[in-house]
């Protein structure tokens, strides 16, 4: 009895976790992005303003749509609470845990991909089809390496679940000889998470052309509290897969689950940072150069997993 | 077992009354129906006797020709095949009853109802044989049969090209498979099928080869699926998804069998296979992507889905060959159930693709656009069928998909590293995955979304009852399996058993166990699209559909503006040019205020079009040259040759 209640508040606190801390992140990045801008920027706090504003506001749709037009928001709000379910949230084990959890993590992002893609055709507008032709070409080359880490992180536990991939064994698997490889996986993981995330230098959220957007312009016609629940969700697919690095990045547990938590949570607001810099320093890669990157990487975590393998 | 030979020749016979009905007379097709209804029923049973008993069903009768008994044999492996057989025949001779009715086309209905019956009767025959002469006969029953389902349109140029196609495919394999069933009596004595792990002979490796371009050609295996895209475009739509929801299994069905003869299983097997499977898959998407043909596209899926397939079975030999039982079951079952889901959610995908083309009368997919207004139902079951085949949860694509995964991830824990590199069929099945859902996303986004394209398309109509039915029903069997996944573990389990003899049966562990946790996250899915949806939908359902989509300032939006098919896949494409080899024609402009030009993209297949079609034209070329010279018309040339045939012959003779 006491292990079921003991159960059920995990997942309440992985819940909450998520739920609270998500726009944070994004609201630091904002953050970072002034700062070294030279302004003061908009407070932390604003992606919590921007979700209560848009959740007050009303709907406006295009005559072309249908109801795939609102399944689009609601698969992308879905998926990341589902799929944080199955990560640990830095020592915090995953409430749920089985055998195999890590390709219904990856095919979770793919179920809402496809509903992303499938409203931004459905507004039948040509820059909406050109920024879901270049999400899942992006995606496509993407995926294998995601694949490729989880297998080197795999090969170094004895187990095929998250919990057990991103167990206490990182830390001394580090000082290993696997540690080239975590490096390598990291700097991949990193990337993926760019890519997924649509930020510099794969695609730019604050662009204002269009043409060359990529996930903007996929949801250029969603308004409202659409609009706040794809904004949410992707607050909190950042958030559930920044946790699978910053786990990576930090194997440390203390034991007692409030200093877990913030060790997990300064983390993540590390990696809302690295983000910020990235974005600040670099330029974004011209469309046709991305694959070439992504390729790039998937090189580099075949030579992680060579490196375990062998 | 009278139960299956009685459902048997119910199905096979259900066209050949309508062949004394009128030609316009309706009893003909409704009593087909009835008899095929009452044979799935009859089969159903002896399948579930079968399952219910553990024991496997058998029959042997004597007969007059050399090399052992008239066997058949129901077992769970048989039965794996069979339950997808009898789902897809029914509900696609319902379907069949609105979508292709005699009256409408008096000419070839009859045929078309006849041979869809034989087919579907050589199959169930297919798939209980235990002689190989019986096997054969079945086999060149069903090839003959198909050969007349594709070809119902004959009146049109490439139908026929199509039918010639699959008829020579169909039997270069076939020979190939009467030299594999010549060397196997060989070996074991008899025409009889041994059983599991008998065969110890070391001329395995013959039969192998030989068992894998004879069933891999059935299969369409990638250098070898060259009659399948023509011949399942060129089908109707119902016979499509028999073709290429069961026909095409047979193939996997006659090797997951003729392995499971042999008592050991050298290591190469495996490899070859999750190498073919590996082309087959990678290929077969991007040229699914490549299409614009709604059915060929769906064809290339069946590439696609038979690479995953034998990717599921090459890991369950390498398990057998190396010891490891936890990767031969994962593998194996992976693929079975595969088998069964492809099976459900291509068909589904064919028969809501031939209402699709009943309403719109193209199969290009830039004709259609918008047709979710129009066609709310069959955009429903068409997006079901789409989600499933691309691996998604909470459908039964990924129930078999996650199984391979899983497979595939065995040798992780494994320290020795012998068959270490099955790991890397991991990131290809999730390239498959990402390259499959970019596909259909493609499919379902131009012909159900944005506006219609065609003059056609707006006018489109929803489709009937009697066609909607069948098809939900696939739906619907499609997501049980997704949901409750461990409802089918008893039967994989019989089959694994089956398939490796007795010592597979003791290893099973709890392989299976995590399967709970899938259809948990499943219901969980579900259960929050639903209250998330239900409420977006709620607060959402007094806002009018009024506005236009934005054109970022464009005031004149046309639906000839919205993203293509080819436009959309055109960057993918680009990435597989190496294997592909598109075709583009026009589209250059040039200066400040461009002329209008023309653009077209062609892709034609690879194996087919680009390698065979030249090498056959030259051969023929090169013996029309020969003959022209041999077969010259001086008739003192014939005499000298018959002279010069006579004097070789005594030559030999005398040798």
């Amino acid at each position: 009895m006491n292990g079921e209640y003991l159960m059920i508040i995990r997942l309440f606190l992985h819940l909450a976790l998520l739920l609270l801390f998500a726009p944070l992140l994004q609201g630091i990045i904002i953050k970072t992005k002034a700062l070294f801008a030279g302004r003061v920027g908009a407070p932390l706090l604003q992606p919590y303003y921007d979700l209560v504003r848009l959740w007050r506001k009303g709907f406006v749709f295009s005559r072309t749509t249908t109801w795939v037009f609102l399944a689009g928001p609601v698969v992308g709000l879905a998926v990341p609470v589902l799929a944080s379910l199955l990560i640990p949230f830095g020592a915090l084990a995953a409430p749920l845990s089985f055998e195999g959890d890590l390709i219904l993590f990856v095919y979770l992002f793919g179920l809402s991909r496809f509903f992303t893609v499938a409203a931004a055709l459905d507004t039948g507008s040509s820059f909406e089809g050109m920024g879901a032709a270049r999400e899942v070409t992006f995606s496509c080359l993407a995926e294998p390496t995601l694949l490729f880490a989880l297998l080197v992180l795999a090969r170094l536990s004895d187990g095929l679940s998250l919990n057990t991939l991103l167990g206490s064994h990182l830390q001394s698997a580090w000082h290993s000889d696997a540690g080239a490889s975590l490096g390598l996986i990291l700097v991949c993981l990193f990337l993926v998470l760019l890519v997924e995330n649509s930020r510099i230098p794969f695609d730019d959220p604050n662009t204002h052309l269009e043409l060359t957007m990529i996930h903007e312009v996929m949801v250029l016609d969603h308004s409202g509290p659409a609009l706040g629940m794809i904004l949410y969700g992707a607050a909190l697919k950042m958030m559930v897969m920044g946790a699978l690095l910053v786990r990576l990045a930090l194997p440390w547990q203390t034991g007692w689950w409030p200093s877990d938590a913030l060790l997990f949570l300064a983390g993540l607001a590390g990696l809302a940072i690295l983000i910020g810099v990235v974005e600040s320093i670099m330029a974004r890669l011209r469309l046709p150069r991305v694959p070439q990157v992504l390729v790039g990487t998937m090189l580099l975590s075949i030579f992680a997993l060579v490196l375990v393998l062998r | 077992m009278i139960w299956h030979l009685f459902g048997i020749a119910l199905i096979s016979l259900a066209g050949v009354p309508g062949l004394f009905c009128s030609r316009d007379s309706r009893g003909g097709e409704r009593l087909a129906c009835i008899l095929t209804l009452a044979g799935s029923v009859c089969g159903l049973v002896a399948v579930a006797i079968v399952l219910s008993t553990t024991q496997e069903m058998r029959l042997d009768l004597p007969w007059s020709l050399p090399g052992g008994a008239l066997a058949l044999r129901l077992d769970p492996l048989a039965a794996i095949f069979l339950l997808p057989l009898f789902l897809v025949v029914t509900t696609g001779s319902v379907y069949g009853l609105r979508y292709w009715p005699q009256h409408k086309n008096p000419g070839n209905g009859r045929k078309l109802r006849l041979f869809y019956g034989l087919i579907s009767g050589a199959m169930m025959l297919v798939l209980s044989a235990r002689n190989g002469m019986l096997f054969l006969m079945a086999w060149e029953v069903m090839a003959l049969a198909g050969f007349f389902l594709i070809t119902t349109e004959d009146h049109k140029e490439e139908v026929r090209r199509a039918g010639y196609i699959y008829l020579i495919a169909t039997h270069t394999g076939t020979l190939a498979l009467f030299a594999l069933f010549a060397l196997l009596a060989q070996t074991s004595g008899s025409l009889m099928f041994p059983d599991a792990g008998i065969i110890l002979a070391d001329g395995g490796s013959l039969i192998f080869l030989l068992g894998l371009f004879g069933f891999g050609m059935k299969a369409g295996l990638m250098p070898l699926h060259i009659w399948l895209p023509g011949a399942h475009a060129a089908a109707p739509s119902h016979a499509s998804a028999l073709l290429s929801g069961v026909m095409i299994k047979t193939g996997i069905y006659g090797l997951v069998r003729l392995t499971s003869f042999f008592a050991e299983i050298p290591p190469w097997w495996g490899w070859t296979l999750l190498l073919l499977g590996a082309i087959s898959g990678i290929l077969g998407v991007a040229s699914a992507l490549a299409q614009h043909d709604i059915k060929r596209l769906l064809a290339y899926h069946s590439v696609e889905n038979i690479g995953i397939i034998a990717l599921g079975f090459g890991l369950a030999l390498l398990g057998r060959s190396y010891d490891q039982p936890a990767l031969m079951i994962l593998g194996l079952s992976g693929c079975l159930l595969h088998v069964v889901n492809h099976g459900l959610f291509k068909s589904l995908l064919f028969l809501s693709a031939g209402s699709v083309i009943h309403a719109v009368g193209s199969r290009e997919l830039d004709q259609c656009g918008g047709l979710l207004k129009r066609q709310p139902w069959t955009g429903v079951l068409f997006l079901g069928g789409a989600v499933a085949i691309c691996g998604l949860p909470p459908f039964n694509g990924f129930i078999s998909e996650w199984l391979i995964y899983l497979g595939a991830l065995q040798p992780l824990k494994h320290s020795s590293s012998a068959f270490a590199m099955a790991v890397l069929i991991v990131p290809v099945l999730a390239l498959i995955g990402g390259l499959a859902l970019a596909c259909f996303v493609k499919v379902f986004g131009i012909v159900f979304l944005g506006e219609a394209r065609s003059k056609a398309a707006d006018q489109a109509h929803e489709a009937p009852l009697s066609m909607l039915v069948p098809m939900t029903l696939l739906l619907v069997v499609c997501a049980w399996i997704g949901l409750m996944p461990t409802t089918l573990v008893p039967l994989l389990r019989g089959a694994v058993v089956n398939w490796a003899g007795a010592d597979g049966g003791t290893m099973l562990g709890g392989s299976f166990a995590p399967l709970a946790g899938v259809s948990l996250i499943g219901w969980l899915l579900l259960a929050l699209l639903a209250v998330a949806g239900l409420w977006l939908r709620h607060s959402s359902r007094k806002v009018p559909r009024e506005a236009a989509t934005w054109g970022c300032g464009f005031q004149f939006p046309a639906p000839r503006m919205q993203y293509t098919a080819s436009s959309f896949a055109d960057s993918l494409v680009r990435l597989f040019h190496f294997g592909l080899w598109s075709e583009r024609h026009g589209g250059k402009v040039a200066g400040l205020f461009p002329a209008a030009t023309r653009f077209a993209g062609h892709t034609p297949d690879a194996v087919l079009d680009r390698v065979l079609s030249p090498i056959f034209l030259g051969a023929a070329w090169l013996c029309r040259l020969l003959r022209a010279y041999i077969h010259n018309g001086v008739i003192a040339f014939y005499l000298l040759y018959i002279a010069l045939a006579v004097i070789v012959l005594l030559g030999l003779c005398l040798l």
